[in-house]
């Protein structure tokens, strides 16, 4: 994924985020960082073409999205994981529904998934809560439920939004020790955290925004 | 949260050495459970652990977020209107048919009393001359007592007719609706019964027809409102049901569902309720017809009632009828279908 002399304002405001050049390497893993209100989320909202940049070009797994079609767009999202900062798990479904989605969205059969989402449960730890709804998981399983919706499209490219945000430090550490263990089987992974001692435990690239700019730190 | 996972692609992650026994949550799997065999086993019997107690998928839209209950109701409305228009329709069609074939088998001779002229000698003439057409079946004289008896819904009882010219009828029945050719008939009549005239009722028929042909189209016209109406209430309960399950389509789209994976689903979810509200209509709509042709059937000896079924038969609907109000309730679920899945699709192009 690509970015080049990327900008975003909305309306006639001031551009909120200035001048982003950067790439996210297939395999690898990096930080986004910066503080609470420096546009991390926002970011991550272009990377997924939630947002349209203001200017620039963004190209995404080779292939400029500018005049994409929302099909192509759609397919191309299916090679993204995403962790929401608020989880963003469907209330009237069960957690294991939530976490097939992804799966279901592409029109696959039930049959050919379904071991595949309990196992990933098992792992997560949510094996006896698959068939509860995420109104009554506690905020840690809701945190591995929406984990487990990203990972189980295997993605080339994992986007979390403050992924330890809402876990304990413990909770935190394992958390991240997932995102690695991921990394490691190829997935290029963006964790946007602004815990410093989180990104101490890792030796790993970092971008950090700060007043509309992006310094990356390799 | 220990052990690992592995994709059916063949990717493993593992998180054995990042766990403390402390932090397991989650029932660890053994070594073995990494060997195919016995990974095939667990996975047939979570599998079927599944299957007994879930089968399939919940819908992807929440059926109580939106107004399905209204949206039911408007649906068995409509539908139980428009299955009455339906029924109408028939009746009224198959009345217009039923008049057309019984008017078309008679053929009236009516003789006009001029003086010096006898007219009990003219009607027996008029009844050899009817007898002689080709494919008569029947010919009735109506007497003198029958002819004012006709006129008593217009001029009442107890009124002494014999001072007025009131003319003698000659009834003719045929046994097919084909009407024979009166031509021999007309010019014998004109040669030796100047007063007589042959009505064959094709004024009154045309008017007849005319009359049920605008009450059909009146009823197409409902039917079309309804339709329309029904297609309305449902673009606005499928935008309402979109704005909100918005939070729902979001995160469709960020798991990569093309516009018309979320127009299907919104297709199928509406197309449910258009079911439910169709059968249910169309169901009222049937009940109402049998309960009208019962009870239509018990008050057939009442005087009124006699008039009504002269003019509009039994209002008993033929098969048909039914299956057409039937078929109501299924054109307006597929309506609701249609109509949600083109709603849907302009929402999401216009939100690009």
């Amino acid at each position: 994924m690509r970015f080049d002399n990327v900008g975003l304002r909305y309306g006639i405001g001031p551009e909120i985020l200035r001048d982003l050049d950067f790439s996210i390497h297939s395999h690898s893993f990096q930080f986004l960082t910066g503080p609470s209100g420096s546009g991390k989320t926002t970011l991550l909202k272009l990377i997924l073409q939630t947002l349209k940049p203001t200017r620039g070009r963004v190209t995404l797994f080779g292939q400029s999205i500018a005049g994409i079609s929302k099909a192509e767009m759609a397919h191309l999202r299916r090679r993204v994981g995403i962790v929401f900062q608020d989880f963003r798990l469907l209330d009237h479904l069960t957690t294991y529904e939530n976490v097939a989605l992804p799966l279901v969205v592409q029109g696959r059969e039930e049959v050919s998934y379904r071991s595949e989402v309990i196992e990933l449960l098992r792992w997560v730890g949510l094996g006896d809560r698959m068939h509860v709804p995420p109104v009554i998981l506690s905020g840690g399983e809701k945190q591995r439920a929406a984990i487990a919706r990203a990972l189980i499209v295997q993605p080339a490219l994992l986007l979390a939004d403050e992924p330890p945000g809402n876990v304990d430090p413990s909770l935190a550490r394992r958390l991240l020790r997932l995102f690695i263990e991921l990394n490691r089987t190829g997935t290029a992974v963006v964790l946007a955290t602004h815990d410093l001692q989180l990104m101490d435990l890792v030796d790993a690239r970092r971008l950090v925004l700060a007043e509309g700019h992006l310094h990356i730190y390799d | 949260m220990r052990g690992g996972w592995c994709s059916p692609r063949g990717t493993c992650i593992s998180m054995t050495e990042a766990a403390t026994p402390s932090e397991t949550e989650a029932p660890d799997l053994p070594a073995a459970a990494r060997q195919p065999d016995f990974k095939a086993r667990l996975m047939r019997r979570l599998s079927l652990d599944l299957f007994s107690s879930r089968s399939e998928l919940a819908s992807i839209l929440p059926a109580r977020s939106i107004a399905g209950r209204a949206l039911v109701l408007v649906i068995v409305i409509m539908t139980f209107l428009a299955g009455l228009t339906a029924g109408a329709v028939h009746l009224i069609a198959d009345a217009s048919s039923d008049w057309s074939r019984s008017i078309a088998r008679e053929v009236t001779i009516q003789i006009r009393p001029v003086p010096g002229r006898d007219i009990e000698a003219d009607v027996k003439t008029a009844a050899d001359l009817a007898r002689r057409v080709r494919g008569v079946d029947a010919v009735r004289i109506f007497d003198r007592q029958e002819g004012e008896k006709l006129l008593e819904p217009w001029l009442g009882t107890g009124l002494d007719l014999s001072e007025l010219p009131v003319p003698r009828l000659v009834v003719m029945k045929f046994a097919s609706g084909d009407a024979p050719d009166f031509a021999a008939l007309k010019a014998e009549m004109a040669e030796r019964l100047p007063n007589a005239g042959l009505d064959d009722h094709r004024l009154w028929l045309g008017r007849l027809k005319v009359m049920a042909n605008t009450l059909v189209l009146i009823g197409f016209v409902i039917l079309a409102l309804v339709l329309v109406a029904t297609g309305l209430a449902v673009a606005f309960a499928t935008r309402g049901a979109m704005a909100g399950t918005a939070h729902i389509i979001d995160v469709l789209h960020l798991v990569g569902a093309e516009d018309a994976y979320i127009a299907r689903e919104f297709q199928r979810h509406f197309l449910r309720l258009g079911l439910k509200g169709g059968l249910i209509g169309g169901l009222l709509a049937v009940v109402f017809y049998l309960v009208i042709s019962i009870s239509s059937g018990q008050f057939a000896l009442n005087p009124g009632s006699e008039q009504i079924e002269a003019l509009f038969g039994r209002f008993s609907l033929p098969l048909g009828g039914y299956a057409s109000v039937l078929a109501i309730g299924l054109v307006i679920s597929a309506v609701t279908a249609i109509v949600s899945r083109a709603t849907v699709y302009r929402t999401l192009s216009g939100s690009e």
